[in-house]
């Protein structure tokens, strides 16, 4: 613990030297990041395949090639993201310097989580460094491996004073969490999230929570069913299911769903093969407490497809379950896992309803032909974000903002806005020294005449 | 939970859907405007009452910069609520990517007595441009205008949508125990935290405009007489209660000998020879608050002013020399007419003063020289920074106003209040068809396929020579 509070202290020291405060020395750090990346890029894959038995291809599509391309474009839009950026001004500063700067916060503290264990820390780390602050890096512990090797290789490429990695699990952070910081980043959980902001309300330390919820998927009587659970497919069974913007669950009309059951089904075989458990594509349950927890969710559901497990493997094939009652377990928490149950729904009103009566999700799916009925479903409800006709795409799109609403999370990241989430916008005006004929008019003594001027 | 049928009753107005219409929200927006015209005599008594505000300046914060925001959301409420397209990468080329502004739900402001219409009002026009349902606690401290505001405002506003919750701390601490979809917050840093801690039961994204002791540092190549007047401007307004006012003086030896015949004239010239006399110059809220900046005065040696007068709640506008930084006047926020002077012996030691501290709301530097400016800004943090005048960056509707550590989390004013109250939803609307585009990257995975994603996904880096 004392290493704890002293390994956050000279990551203060070293920032208010300010060496992490020019670009120079920023895109330096960040170009050491992008070459770790590059070089362990073996050893990073090794540690994703043995915390969640994720293949090559998959690990290097989802963790690496978002983070290269996070780097890139830090790097290649620091200058002007850090720019202080000039407003509009008003009569009575005409001849005045009137802009917004950005400011590092400080020292900043990254909490990632174990199902995207690498890019879930990388991303925000990249923001926390392109904006000039020292960062503490706190991988999970669930993700054992990841979290070694990124307290390995971390501090071989980064400054080791500004950019400390320090693992550990709930005591390791709830003692991390007493100390002061500048910012928290977390992902992970609603109820630890609360914890965390908590701990940061004693500091007015400002918090991004990255949280969760059950993102709803409706499909609509009218669309292209082949195509649509193809994509659903895709989004809900990658990474077996632990992904915080997977499709939760189905809401569809009663007379479809044995077709999107069938469409699910055939697209399954597909990707995975006849043999599901012996697709190298197909990941498993980070560990045996969740994997009781997600078998847990299937006592008493209609199992339409799938259902078969192995404990001692933490395998659980995707399973589809059809005619689920609202009331059930398996609606009630995030699944996190590769259960895809189907709530049916006579019409999109009562979809939306569905919807609005339950904590906003982090995200939220609409598959239909109709392009109004789409735009309905996005001005009736509320989520982080969403895609229309697809899943997941959303947060891959630079430019958009990703972050939760509600019990879904608050602040956002990703590109620009991570860059954002960790500076200070400071207002500055600067006039001049002259020209106090001008300022007269607000000085006392006060008279009628000049609050009409 | 004295407060659970209120709450419920709002959030249904909010799920009702009622305050999302651009023109609903033009409305209530256009009939605050009606109250600030048709009130506003009685905000100026108010006022006048609470803290003996000076009508002038009563007119020009409460009335004037209140307009000022109501305009700018008025005239630009339709650009702000649009959707917002952005760039796509090439795999999204053909799909349209927004971001969509949606209101919260059901938002709570909470606002203090210094500037009890303006530091409701503003966060107000804010919430309901963007779409929310409100329920307003103004401060118990300045009850005149608590009870104007609570009287008055129903007959201006959609009552099932904002609705003026009063009362004291029990009453606010049972108000935060309901669950509301964003809390703003305007007060001191330790209610900050406890209004924080609140929001983290229910997971309520906050904004807090807390406060601190905001420096001003004089440097030794100045306008003398401009500098004098435009400090006691901005540390005599609302008799000092003002969250950025300058709350204390930096400046050299040589350069508080100089200052002080400047200050007294400024005074003399703004308030008279006697300001207790003076129409234009505030009193203390509340005898608490008087006593608390009283005790302030036993700090350094009183240079100018350092009469009080118990009864009226008056301090005079006072200048304390050669204070100690151990002297209660600089424990503390000062929040009241008295600016005491630290000597520093140049810029550097003024600055490590600074950055030796909590960060402030705001930190002002005073010097011909425009590098000393630079060098102060670039040097130190805080909320925001005006250099050669006090007060004045936030009158700006375009510069975003909040705090930084201490001092606060987030930022209004302008079109900074209407995305305070907003979420920012990313939106995705892809193709249906098309499919074949997306068969690289559905299992089986295999190492051709890779390539082709990696072609399609990732950002390339231009050329490193242009880049510094």
């Amino acid at each position: 613990m004392e290493r704890m509070q002293h390994v956050i202290a000279r990551a203060r020291a070293a920032f208010n030297s300010g060496r992490s405060r020019p670009l120079e020395f920023r895109i330096q750090q960040l170009k050491s990041l992008e070459r770790m990346v590059q070089e362990k890029e073996k050893e990073i894959l090794a540690a994703l395949h043995a915390d969640l038995h994720k293949s090559g291809p998959n690990a290097y599509s989802h963790e690496i090639l978002g983070v290269l391309g996070e780097l890139a474009l830090a790097m290649e839009k620091l200058p002007s993201w850090a720019a202080p950026q000039p407003v509009k001004k008003n009569l009575m500063t005409m001849r005045d310097e009137v802009f917004v700067n950005f400011e590092p916060l400080g020292v900043v503290l990254i909490i990632g989580a174990w199902n995207y264990p690498f890019v879930l820390i990388m991303q925000p780390l990249i923001g926390a460094i392109a904006a000039g602050n020292a960062v503490v890096v706190k991988p999970s512990e669930v993700s054992e491996n990841t979290a070694k090797l990124v307290a390995d290789l971390l501090p071989q490429y980064l400054d080791r004073e500004l950019y400390p990695v320090v693992t550990g699990g709930v005591p390791e952070t709830t003692e991390l969490l007493t100390q002061r910081f500048d910012h928290i980043l977390y992902t992970g959980n609603s109820a630890v999230g609360k914890i965390v902001m908590a701990a940061a309300a004693k500091h007015l330390t400002p918090v991004t929570l990255e949280l969760g919820g059950k993102s709803p998927c409706y499909i609509d009587k009218d669309c292209d069913l082949a195509v649509a659970c193809r994509r659903i497919t895709w989004g809900k069974y990658m990474n077996c299911g632990q992904t915080c913007i997977a499709p939760d669950y189905i809401l569809c009309d009663p007379s479809i769903q044995s077709q999107v059951v069938e469409n699910i089904k055939a697209t399954l075989q597909e990707f995975y093969g006849e043999d599901v458990k012996s697709s190298p594509d197909y990941e498993r349950i980070v560990n045996k407490r969740h994997f009781k927890r997600i078998m847990g969710l299937l006592e008493g559901q209609k199992i339409a497809h799938g259902g078969e497990s192995d404990e001692a493997s933490c395998f659980i094939a995707p399973t589809i379950l059809t005619d689920v009652s609202p009331d059930s377990k398996v609606m009630e928490e995030e699944i996190f896992g590769p259960v895809l149950p189907i709530v049916t729904m006579k019409s999109v009103e009562e979809a939306i309803d569905f919807i609005n009566c339950r904590e906003k999700p982090l995200a939220l799916y609409v598959f239909s032909n109709n392009k109004k009925l789409i735009r309905r479903v996005i001005s009736e409800t509320s989520s982080g974000g969403m895609t229309g006709n697809d899943v997941l795409m959303h947060s891959v799109v630079p430019d958009l903002p990703f972050g939760g609403v509600g019990n879904s999370g608050m602040g956002a990241y990703h590109g620009r806005y991570s860059f954002e989430t960790f500076s200070h916008r400071r207002a500055c005006l600067i006039k001049d020294l002259k020209m106090e004929v001008v300022n007269k008019l607000r000085y006392p003594p006060g008279s009628q005449e000049k609050v009409d001027l | 939970n004295p407060y659970a049928g209120l709450v419920s009753h709002l959030r249904a107005s909010w799920l009702s859907g009622k305050t999302r219409p651009m023109e609903y929200r033009m409305a209530q927006l256009e009939a605050l405007g009606r109250f600030l015209d048709e009130k506003k005599q009685e905000i100026l008594e108010a006022t006048d009452l609470d803290m003996g505000k000076p009508s002038f300046e009563a007119y020009f914060t409460e009335i004037l910069l209140c307009k000022n925001e109501l305009n700018v959301t008025l005239n630009n409420l339709s650009h702000w609520m649009k959707d917002e397209h952005v760039d796509k990468n090439l795999v999204t080329q053909l799909d349209s990517a927004f971001i969509r502004k949606e209101p919260y739900g059901v938002v709570l402001i909470i606002a203090p007595w210094n500037y009890p219409i303006h530091l409701f009002l503003v966060p107000l026009i804010g919430a309901i441009a963007a779409g929310n349902c409100v329920i307003i606690k103004p401060s118990e401290i300045s009850k005149n205008t608590e009870k104007l505001v609570a009287e008055m405002l129903s007959c201006y506003l959609d009552n099932d949508c904002f609705a003026v919750v009063t009362g004291g701390v029990q009453e606010t601490t049972r108000l935060l125990e309901n669950k509301f979809d964003y809390i703003f917050f305007t007060g001191t840093p330790s209610v900050g935290r406890i209004v924080m801690t609140a929001a983290a039961k229910h997971l309520t994204p906050v904004t807090l405009e807390l406060g601190g002791k905001n420096p001003c540092y004089v440097s030794d190549t100045c306008d003398v007489p401009n500098v004098a007047r435009r400090v006691v401007w901005g540390r005599f307004f609302n008799a000092g209660q003002t969250c950025i006012a300058p709350d204390y003086l930096l400046c050299s030896l040589e350069m508080q000998e100089k200052l002080m015949p400047a200050l007294r004239e400024a005074i003399t010239e703004f308030f008279g020879p006697n300001p207790q006399e003076s129409p234009d110059f505030g009193r203390i809220v509340g005898d608490k608050q008087f006593q608390r900046v009283r005790r302030l005065l036993c700090s350094g040696r009183v240079a100018i002013g350092g009469q009080t007068d118990e009864a009226e709640r008056y301090i005079a506008p006072t200048i304390l020399a050669d204070v100690q930084p151990s002297d209660p006047a600089m424990q503390e926020e000062i929040f009241g007419p008295i600016l005491p002077i630290v000597v520093v012996a140049n810029m550097d030691e003024a600055i490590d003063f600074i950055n030796a501290r909590p960060r402030p709301l705001a930190i002002y530097a005073f010097s011909c020289d425009s590098k000393v400016v630079n060098q102060v800004l670039e040097r130190t943090s805080s909320g925001g920074f005006c250099g050669n005048d006090t007060l004045m960056h936030v009158t700006l509707t375009s510069l975003p106003f909040g705090g930084i550590g201490n001092s606060g989390l987030g930022k209004y004013h302008g079109k900074f209040t209407f995305d305070t109250f907003s979420h920012h939803r990313g939106c995705l609307h892809r193709n249906m068809g098309l499919e074949a585009l997306n068969a690289p990257r559905y299992p089986p995975y295999t190492q051709q396929k890779l390539g082709f994603l990696t072609a399609t996904f990732e950002v390339k880096r231009r050329g490193t020579c242009t880049l510094l």
